[in-house]
């Protein structure tokens, strides 16, 4: 089993969504978050003032998966998200050592 | 406020009930009885229409609370509407104790010129009412302005301002200050007996009695207290620090406007068709401010700024309000359109010289608040018969300079009165409780440190 964890644009998160359901994802969560990459954020006007936004609105999706769909959820998450533009995000996979459902104790895949 | 028929009341020491000159030009009542009746109908419409725009400029608190509010941060977000709340409520006490009575009571000759000093409490055969109106409905329609007037400054110390010390200043400007300048014009003192020159000054329903009254106040306020932490970069720079809801911004922009057809035609005191013009010019000049100062940050910034845009509605329709039974409706538009553009450069310029008001009241309600006042002297169309003699023609309506003059000595003489007792206020209350919150508590937030709990709280957190 695998985490995987996406940061994507706000306003790409049901397309991200429909492309995981798509693949064969049974479920996923899902935070607002802020952050900046390498462009550092960007300024914007208040007032007729510049202020700094350093950390950037963004989506985090994380989902659990199947080594066997692994790749397949990455390639769905790349191709929903991507704009072409600077902050489309980024998308990491970790491994995962234990799953437990909580209602029936069941673990593992059989959590999933 | 008109003041046409107060002068007959004042200094003629007739009472009773005005007949409007509609009535008396017809067939229709030729009989005294008929007189009587229609003239008692139109007392009863005089206190009803009275006492519902005193309900409008009531509402107008609401409006301030969510501008001044939406423009700060979330922080201290109960704090300023705590602010707002304190504003009517302590101002209500001490303007229905003393305030009504230096504003309005006693004789207008010698000391009286400058400050009344009868009926107090409301109380007595010396309490002063205006034309038909009950005293009570012209007291109710009096204490929304005296609030108008004092909730103005919050927005402009927001975020840094002790609590207790900002209830001192409210109640002081409240009970004194706001009283003593509408009695130099309203309760028919020097300003209104003809000022230096022998013309009266006139300033319809307050832009600068009301608004840079508030304006002149949050000047000092801001300037004693000092600009936020983070307000200024470390070369100086102004920095700007977003407000947390511009719905709420917007919303109470919308909510002022339409209390502001409570504030303007209400000030006619008297339910005449006469108020038609003045709501439409109260609307004219509101909308030129707007889309001026949309133009103009459209312009500057390459992006039309919203809370700007909001500001310029607010500094249009500040303007208007000296003149808005005055001037025409190009006059109206004019003086709005110029109010909107003054406004941007007045943030700026506050921004730059390190006095940081979060909300721009001191921009909307000072500056445009002096501009508009002075305004009337240009665009005045009424002359001393037009007006019962409380005007005359503005200087591009080839009435001369006298009503240019008057406005200029009035606005020079409130401004000068309320920045002094203002800048003591304010010097007396950080030399004894002190103005400001520690710098713990200002980069904390307000609310949790003024008044023990967030004004937004997480259900998940608390359970």
């Amino acid at each position: 089993m695998k985490l995987i964890t996406a940061i994507i644009k706000p306003f790409k998160l049901d397309d991200v969504k429909d492309a995981l359901r798509g693949i064969g994802a049974v479920g996923m969560t899902v935070a607002e978050v802020s952050g900046f990459g390498r462009q550092g954020g960007h300024t914007e006007t208040y007032r007729g003032t510049e202020y700094a936004i350093s950390f950037v609105p963004k989506v985090r999706v994380e989902l659990v998966v199947d080594d066997a769909l692994v790749d397949a959820a990455v390639a769905a998450i790349t191709s929903a998200a991507s704009t072409g533009k600077i902050g489309d995000g980024k998308i990491w996979v970790s491994d995962v050592d234990r799953l437990v459902r909580i209602r029936t104790g069941e673990e593992g895949v059989d959590a999933l | 406020m008109r003041r046409s028929r107060a002068l007959k009341y004042l200094f003629a020491g007739s009472a009773g009930i005005a007949v409007p000159a509609f009535i008396g030009t017809g067939t229709a009542f030729a009989d005294e009885e008929g007189l009587a009746a229609a003239a008692a109908v139109q007392a009863t419409l005089d206190n009803i229409w009275i006492l519902i725009a005193a309900v409008l400029v009531i509402f107008m608190q609401a409006g301030f609370a969510l501008v001044e509010a939406g423009l700060t941060r979330a922080k201290s977000v109960a704090n300023i509407f705590m602010k707002n709340l304190m504003d009517f409520c302590v101002g209500a006490l001490l303007f229905f104790a003393v305030g009504y009575a230096i504003a309005f009571g006693g004789d207008f000759t010698g000391a009286g010129k400058f400050i009344g000093g009868d009926g107090w409490f409301l109380a007595g055969d010396g309490v002063f009412t205006y034309g038909t109106l009950d005293k009570f409905v012209f007291f109710t329609f009096q204490v929304a302005f005296a609030a108008t007037a004092a909730t103005i400054v919050s927005g402009a110390m927001a975020e840094r301002t002790k609590f207790k010390s900002y209830v001192m200043y409210s109640a002081v400007i409240s009970a004194v200050i706001y009283p003593v300048v509408v009695r130099w014009q309203w309760g028919g003192g020097w300003l209104f007996q003809g000022g230096v020159n022998g013309t009266p000054f006139h300033d319809f329903a307050g832009s600068s009695i009301v608004h840079m009254t508030g304006g002149c106040a949050a000047l000092m306020g801001a300037k004693i207290l000092g600009p936020r932490i983070g307000k200024y970069d470390a070369a100086g720079k102004p920095r700007g620090i977003p407000g947390h809801n511009i719905p709420f911004a917007i919303l109470g922009c919308f909510i002022l406007l339409v209390g502001w057809f409570g504030f303007n035609p209400g000030s006619y005191l008297a339910a005449d068709g006469a108020v038609g013009l003045i709501a439409v010019n109260t609307a004219l000049a509101g909308a030129a401010g707007a889309v001026v100062a949309m133009a103009l940050t459209w312009i500057k910034g390459g992006k039309p700024d919203v809370s700007m845009t909001g500001n310029g509605l607010l500094a249009g329709l500040v303007a208007v309000t000296a003149g808005c039974w005055a001037v025409d409706q190009l006059g109206a538009i004019v003086i709005g359109a110029v109010a909107g553009a003054i406004v941007i450069f007045a943030v700026s310029f506050f921004d730059r010289i390190r006095i940081d008001d979060p909300v721009g009241a001191i921009s909307v309600h000072g500056v445009c608040g002096a501009f508009g006042t002075i305004a009337v002297g240009l665009f005045s169309t009424l002359d001393a018969e037009a007006s019962g003699g409380v005007l005359k023609k503005g200087l591009f309506y080839g009435g001369g300079a006298d009503q240019l003059i008057a406005q200029v000595v009035g606005v020079v003489s409130i401004a000068a009165f309320v920045l002094v007792t203002s800048g003591i206020l304010f010097m007396a209350i950080k030399k004894t409780v002190g103005l400001r919150v520690s710098e713990h508590e200002e980069l904390e937030g307000l609310d949790v440190h003024e008044h023990g709990a967030p004004g937004y709280t997480s259900e998940a957190l608390v359970g």
